[in-house]
């Protein structure tokens, strides 16, 4: 869990988590919810990741 | 799910169930009968919490004198029991050097303001607005 990705990972599982089961009310959407947050958090993670990629430091 | 007598008076039980929700995670929904979602926060936040102790994140003082360090101190404290427990122990001392220091301070501080997040809907539901 230690690796960048996987302390990332687990952050965005918690987070989207919480986030989901205080903005929806029912279970199915909690996760519906929850997988789009952390495909949103995670895919951001990425993106963030190689945009900065190219700089010198 | 939807539940409870919500209270739409003036009175000084939506404070108390914020008071509540505050201090133990999840326990203002789960006494608004949302018993799930207070479940939910409660696992959720305490395993961001003790994470983010795992990961030698720091407990920081409330320094006046840096109020940067204050701020995150306030957020720390966001977390309620987790907190008083973590700190009873001797726990979240943070190591600066260590790797996982900044992540470890992140998950800390974002589970305490997320708690307070919490607390604030459980007043909400409270009040009668949810």
């Amino acid at each position: 869990m230690t690796s960048h990705l996987g302390m990332m990972v687990v952050f965005s599982l918690l987070v989207s988590g919480v986030f989901a089961v205080l903005m929806r009310d029912e279970p199915v959407e909690q996760a519906k919810l929850g997988a789009r947050l952390v495909a949103a958090f995670v895919g951001a993670g990425f993106l963030i990741g190689w945009l900065l990629y190219p700089l010198p430091f | 799910m939807r539940s409870v007598a919500a209270d739409r008076s003036g009175s000084t039980r939506p404070y108390i169930v914020c008071v509540v929700a505050w201090v133990v995670p999840g326990a203002g929904h789960v006494w608004m009968g949302r018993r799930q979602k207070g479940l939910a926060f409660l696992v959720l936040l305490t395993i961001l919490f003790a994470s983010g102790i795992w990961l030698e994140g720091q407990l920081f003082p409330l320094d006046p004198a840096q109020p940067l360090v204050a701020l995150a101190g306030l957020a720390d404290m966001g977390v309620g029991v987790p907190y008083l427990i973590a700190k009873a122990v001797g726990a979240g001392m943070g190591r600066a050097v260590a790797v996982t220091y900044e992540y470890g301070n992140t998950f800390i501080i974002v589970a305490g303001l997320l708690n307070m997040l919490v607390a604030l809907d459980a007043f909400d539901i409270a009040k009668g607005r949810k």
